[in-house]
């Protein structure tokens, strides 16, 4: 899938070439690797630390190579993806329960509204503290940072529903029950989509943090461990592995929303 | 039943296969009467009480247009709320064909001011989704009566995208279609062209026309366009400045099939300028209302310094 799209993308390159827009993109892009490059070699100050873009290829390269940086890719997505689904599996009932029923939005949203304002971050120390193993901490950490965005999300998208579909739906005959599944859920489908989206964002911050602090394995602690070592082209390639694997899985989570909501996509 | 359909500045295929007005599903149920007594509505704001419908009586005729003009904020979407069943009166009755009205149901569809097509299901499915649900119709012979009033309101190549693909006018043709598809006994029709241009509006009319000539309901039809209420009605009430009251109904008795050229013609133009006389008087008085009560507002902040 991804492939396909970077093989639609190159197709409309010559195209996209005569985009003035996109060709002040790239020339910026260029020059920002350039005045990169040349601080680095005449070791201005402050700026001139930071490795160069060759260096920091040259060791890319290196890295591609080996088992450990892919068992690190392993090891951060499988926290990512198990925090994630379960935040789905528990948020999304949650947050049409909370949507639907008055009574349970006012017994459980001023706990969430309490909760709520500690930054996922914030949790790492206490959870693993907390938990019994360093992975079972920072799957929770990770299940925190996307929990709280869905439910909000749901419950937001639901009480924006527009009362003009819930009353035609019953001028022809829908019952309560149709009502949820035919116009409630459908209707709320694109926030809870948005707050997958974000949550996911969120959760790639959350276990790069708790990697650093808990564990030995994964993107995070590769970064870290490049700082520790005083390995400083390692350290940029963490960062860009970590901004990529982001990149990636909100790329695909938005993909698989666009099957569930094709009237989003067919404007 | 069948009237030809060809109208000025739309092209409808002459060699069609299919019978152009395929008849509607048997035996359309008999229109509702609506019986409308001393209706009172009124809301609590923040600003206060608020009147808006007070001593209102109608009585609707079955298988008529009644058109419903009157200034803005008299009421008339509150009145069509009421109808419809999504909210209650505080005061007086409603009933159709001697039953009263407790609620939403598919024997008095409503076309609302805004597009109400649920925007993630397709043209068709839209349509669709009344006898679906009451699980009155399926299979070919629903497909079959869908597909014949899409081609009459020139839908037919549209059946399957969604509506925010579809233009202003279309989406409020799907949405008269919709609702006839139920064969509702009552539709009532909040301003449904409200927000198109110009061309577009009399093009939706005479879509409109068209259907009604063919499905004969009773029509409740609020609208601000003094034209377009004469050119659809076969009567015209004119509601009262808030709180709103019927303060006359005005018979069109104009002959049908209605087109245009009408418009010229003196029972028309007669009737036009006795409309627009009751309809002058309420507009003033509406405005008069809001400058009193601005001149209030103006005199409570002097007053306090
Ligand atoms: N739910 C509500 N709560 C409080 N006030 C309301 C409510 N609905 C309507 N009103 C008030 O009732 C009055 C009549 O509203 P309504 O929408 O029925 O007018 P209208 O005749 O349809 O006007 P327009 O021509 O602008 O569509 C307005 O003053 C409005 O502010
Ligand atoms: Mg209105």
């Amino acid at each position: 899938m991804l492939w396909l799209m970077i093989k639609r993308r190159l197709k409309r390159l010559p195209k996209l070439w005569r985009s003035q827009t996109l060709r002040r993109g790239i020339i910026s892009i260029i020059g920002f690797f350039v005045i990169w490059e040349l601080c680095a070699r005449f070791k201005v100050p402050v700026l001139g630390a930071v490795p160069s873009p060759t260096e920091v290829a040259l060791c890319l390269a290196d890295q591609i190579n080996e088992a450990y940086y892919w068992h690190s890719w392993g090891s951060s997505m499988v926290r990512i993806l198990t925090g994630f689904v379960i935040a789905q599996i528990l948020g999304v009932p949650l947050g049409l329960l909370l949507g639907f029923s008055r009574k349970a939005r006012e017994i459980i949203f001023p706990l969430i509204e309490l909760m709520r304002p500690v930054p996922p971050l914030a949790w790492v120390p206490v959870s693993v503290i907390f938990w019994p193993s360093a992975e079972m901490s920072m799957i929770f950490v990770t299940f925190l940072g996307a929990f709280f965005t869905v439910v909000l999300n749901i419950v937001e998208g639901i009480a924006a529903i527009d009362e003009r579909y819930i009353r035609a739906a019953s001028s022809l005959g829908a019952s309560k029950s149709d009502i949820f599944w035919h116009v409630m859920l459908p209707a709320s489908l694109p926030s809870v989509l948005v707050g997958m989206t974000v949550g996911m964002g969120i959760t790639w911050c959350v276990v790069v943090a708790a990697e650093m602090i808990a564990t030995n394995t994964g993107l995070g602690y590769l970064t870290w461990r490049g700082y520790v070592a005083g390995e400083f082209p390692m350290i940029v390639v963490g960062m860009l592995s970590i901004g990529l694997a982001g990149y990636i899985s909100s790329g695909l989570i938005r993909r698989i929303g666009l099957m569930f909501t094709p009237w989003l996509e067919s404007r | 039943m069948e009237i030809p359909s060809a109208r000025p500045g739309e092209a409808l295929p002459t060699n069609n296969p299919e019978p152009p007005a395929q008849s509607f599903p048997d035996n359309d149920p008999a229109p509702g009467r609506i019986e409308v007594e001393s209706l009172y509505k009124s809301y609590e704001t923040e600003s206060g009480f608020r009147e808006v419908i007070k001593d209102l009586s109608l009585s609707v005729t079955e298988g008529q247009v009644t058109a419903i003009m009157g200034p803005s904020g008299c009421g008339k979407s509150t009145l069509i709320n009421l109808l419809a069943g999504y909210e209650k009166p505080n005061g007086g009755k409603i009933s159709i064909d001697q039953k009263p009205v407790t609620g939403a149901g598919p024997d008095r569809l409503v076309v609302f001011q805004e597009t109400a097509l649920f925007p993630w299901l397709t043209t068709f499915e839209n349509v669709a989704y009344g006898p679906k649900i009451r699980r009155e119709l399926k299979g070919e012979k629903l497909d079959s009566v869908i597909m014949s009033l899409l081609r009459t309101v020139g839908l037919e190549d549209f059946r399957d995208k969604y509506p925010s693909q579809l233009s202003g006018g279309m989406q409020r043709r799907a949405e008269l279609v919709r609702a006839l598809v139920n064969r509702p006994k009552v539709m009532l029709l909040d301003e449904p062209f409200r927000g198109l241009d110009a061309m577009t509006r009399s093009l939706m009319r005479d879509y409109y026309l068209d259907l009604f000539e063919r499905h004969k309901g009773t029509q409740v039809f609020v609208t601000s366009e003094l034209d377009e209420g004469l050119l659809i009605a076969d009567r015209l009430a004119i509601v009262t400045n808030r709180p709103g009251r019927i303060k006359k109904i005005l018979d069109v008795a104009l002959p049908r099939p209605r087109d245009e050229s009408l418009r010229g013609s003196p029972e028309y133009l007669s009737l036009k300028a006795e409309a627009l006389e009751l309809l002058h008087e309420e507009a003033l008085k509406s405005f008069k209302a809001g400058a009193v009560n601005s001149a209030d507002f103006v005199g409570a902040y002097a007053a306090m310094g």
